[in-house]
């Protein structure tokens, strides 16, 4: 690593090149007042670039238990970690089934489709079965919705609430004590309080939160699951430089990516729909544009399969390109199979 | 939020010193630049533009809410404005929703606008008989406002309430119709409500109807024709619902449509789709395009066929897809099914206008 790569002001750094220090052996055996009056700098200056020289060097040579690459872990380590991961069930088996037990925690999940496919009602799903305690199979956590267009309704999730604790109960009616005592937990209230809401009206309040979500997670530690819907809202209305946008969205993935390592939760993006010219015609195709298209780690596109409502796979690295049908019922999404009563109405 | 000055976010001296010596006033220009660029406009390190992004993050951050202390909200507000058609409500869980943009699109003539002119009446009425009483802000782009029409559907719903003395004349009188000639005047007078909608306890906001105006700066010709021209005053309408917790109702007109243009996934191959070929006389599509239709938070299709008229319910959070059989009469629209007849899979999305052609009948 030469001085241009070190994070520090441009103008200290060319003053560092002016003075001759081009690499970093240059500056591995000067003291920090020396460097001081050689630059014309304060004392603490001097200090910070020499921490900075000294921070990338040692990186490189510490010793670490793989001995290669610090931070790194081996494959084997990898895949004891993944078999132990638990999912986040979407309410369709078929859907659960093609992606390997639920959405993945530790990734980003892209999910888009047509308006009026069922985006929203499949983020309020999520948002509530991921609160479904550990005794159930579920993980136990919160979750954080981040509402860009205005789409959640409380008194949807109060719906897709009381039918996943119907279907909960129906499916283990045990009374053993255990159960008991997680039963009382088994509350509407309860569940809509673990959502917290996040209401956007721009893109740099977009920006902001996604930011601020690194101090919220840790201070609340249980939180599973983000969603953002819709993540293109507010970028597709008011962004005027088309590269900016996609700097700025490139570095809107990176942060969720890495949110998602370090607290070990699942991310989910709602997305729109665009028309793309390809191949001598229109084609529908995700919003954002193609850089956007490789940031995620998954992406499952919703779409009409004649009559029916279909979920295709489109990318993953674990699990092979496959299609399931689901339905909207009035409890949340459920699968074509599963019993379900006609549309609840308040 | 995002205009917030961050000379008012408490950050260090020097800092907030170092930012508005380049120009860098709010927290939008600071946001919308990646962390490298940042560091080189400022001539600051690294660690130091992190942590004031993070703080200029956590200021410019809207505070959160959970879902039950939001649930609890709207129980306490109403947050419904009832249309008095119980089918409807009854799919709507209430009725056209409070902070939400909630659009009717259908082929001309087919009652969009006397739907519209009873939610205006709805809205001006006392809370005795089922309205909001308040204001109603009527923009008409296409000089369909009657005011005549109007009374006669309220004389015909409440004949009760009507004859009393005056109050036609009060709830007349708290329905402001304006008629903008431009896109800019459009943009103009939303800026001005925005201050003026809680100072004059405006319940209602009707747009009637929105396509109109995107015709008329198409003349200018300078705007591209990827990107929609009404793009500010969406999110702007948007915001206006979010920020003041009114219904807001938007009339969109329809397009025709060939079924060459249908379009598909690339992942589903050119399909032929052959279930279109009897539809393809009447195949209509909302105007303004798939991005509007994100954008809406409920859509109601006004539609016709096998002789009668239908509302559906096309998108929405919160029903289920149902298709309500309606008429026109004097007193407004009345629903002729109070059920509602499910609809299957995306027919629920199409418009059909069979049978409104008195030339081919």
């Amino acid at each position: 690593m030469e001085i241009s790569n070190l994070p520090i002001s441009p103008s200290i750094r060319s003053k560092l090149l002016s003075k001759g220090y081009t690499s970093l052996s240059s500056l591995s055996s000067i003291s920090p007042s020396f460097l001081a009056q050689e630059l014309s700098v304060k004392l603490e200056e001097a200090v910070e670039v020499l921490r900075a020289v000294s921070d990338t060097t040692t990186s490189k040579s510490a010793h670490t238990p793989n001995g290669i690459i610090p931070g790194a872990v081996t494959a084997w380590d990898m895949l004891s970690e993944e078999q132990m991961q638990r999912h986040i069930s979407t309410g369709c088996e078929d859907l659960d089934a093609i992606l390997g037990g639920g959405i993945h925690c530790k990734e980003v999940t892209e999910v888009g489709g047509v308006p009026g496919i069922g985006k929203t009602q499949l983020g309020i799903q999520l948002a509530v079965n991921v609160q479904i305690p550990v005794e159930y199979g579920g993980l136990g956590g919160k979750a954080v919705y981040i509402d860009t267009e205005g789409s959640f309704m409380a008194e949807r999730a109060y719906q897709i609430a009381e039918g996943c604790i119907y279907d909960i109960l129906d499916k283990f009616p045990s009374n053993s004590r255990e159960f008991l005592s997680c039963k009382e937990r088994l509350q509407v209230n309860n569940f809509l309080a673990g959502i917290f809401y996040f209401r956007i009206c721009s893109y740099t309040e977009q920006i902001a939160v996604i930011n601020y979500l690194e101090n919220f997670l840790t201070e609340h530690g249980d939180v599973k699951l983000v969603i953002i819907d819709s993540v293109t809202f507010h970028f597709r209305q008011d962004f005027d430089d088309l590269a900016q946008r996609t700097r700025v969205l490139g570095g809107l993935s990176l942060r969720l990516m890495k949110l998602s390592k370090m607290f070990n939760l699942a991310v989910v993006l709602l997305n729109q729909v665009t028309t793309k010219f390809t191949d001598g015609s229109f084609q529908l195709t995700l919003a954002l544009g193609d850089s956007w298209s490789h940031s995620c780690t998954n992406r499952i596109i919703l779409h009409w399969n004649g009559n029916e409502r279909c979920a295709y796979i489109e990318k993953s690295p674990s699990v092979p390109s496959a299609s399931a049908p689901y339905l909207v019922t009035g409890k949340g999404i459920r699968g074509i199979n599963s019993n379900f009563k006609r549309a609840r109405i308040m | 939020m995002a205009n917030k000055l961050i000379s008012q976010m408490g950050l260090p001296p020097s800092l907030s010193h170092v930012f508005s010596a380049r120009n860098i006033l709010t927290a939008k220009d600071a946001l919308s630049l990646p962390e490298t660029d940042l560091m080189a406009l400022l001539d600051i390190d690294i660690a130091l533009v992190r942590s004031a992004v993070a703080s200029i993050s956590e200021a410019t951050c809207p505070p959160f809410q959970t879902g039950l202390a939001l649930l609890e909200e709207k129980m306490k507000s109403g947050g419904h404005l009832s249309t008095l058609l119980p089918g409807l409500d009854n799919a709507l869980c209430g009725g056209i929703p409070f902070g939400a943009l909630t659009e009717l699109v259908g082929p001309s003539g087919i009652g969009k606008t006397q739907f519209c002119l009873k939610l205006a009446l709805l809205a001006a009425l006392p809370e005795c008989y089922g309205g909001l009483n308040g204001r109603v802000i009527y923009i008409d782009t296409e000089s369909k406002f009657s005011s005549r029409r109007m009374i006669e559907i309220g004389e015909g719903s409440f004949p009760q309430i009507f004859r009393l003395q005056g109050l036609a004349q009060k709830m007349a009188g708290r329905i402001i119709v304006t008629r903008p000639t431009s896109i800019s005047e459009f943009n103009d007078s939303l800026q001005q409500m925005k201050l003026t909608l809680l100072q004059n306890e405006v319940k209602l906001l009707i747009v009637d109807s929105i396509v109109a105006l995107v015709c008329w700066d198409n003349e200018k010709g300078t705007i591209s024709s990827r990107q929609s021209p009404l793009r500010g005053s969406l999110s702007f309408l948007k915001s206006i619902a979010e920020f003041s917790r009114v219904p807001v109702v938007v009339t969109n007109q329809v397009r025709s449509h060939s079924s060459d243009d249908t379009f598909h996934y690339i992942f589903k191959g050119h399909r032929k789709d052959t279930s279109n070929s009897e539809r393809s006389e009447s195949h209509l599509t909302a105007a303004l395009g798939i991005q509007w239709a994100h954008a809406v938070t409920i859509r109601l299709i006004f539609e016709a066929h096998s002789g009668h008229r239908f509302i559906k319910v096309a998108k929405s959070p919160i029903s289920p897809p149902v298709a309500f059989p309606f008429v026109v009469e004097s007193s407004g629209i009345t629903l002729l099914n109070q059920e509602g007849i499910s609809v299957a899979g995306s027919e629920i999305n199409a418009i059909r206008c069979k049978g409104c052609n008195i030339l081919t009948q």
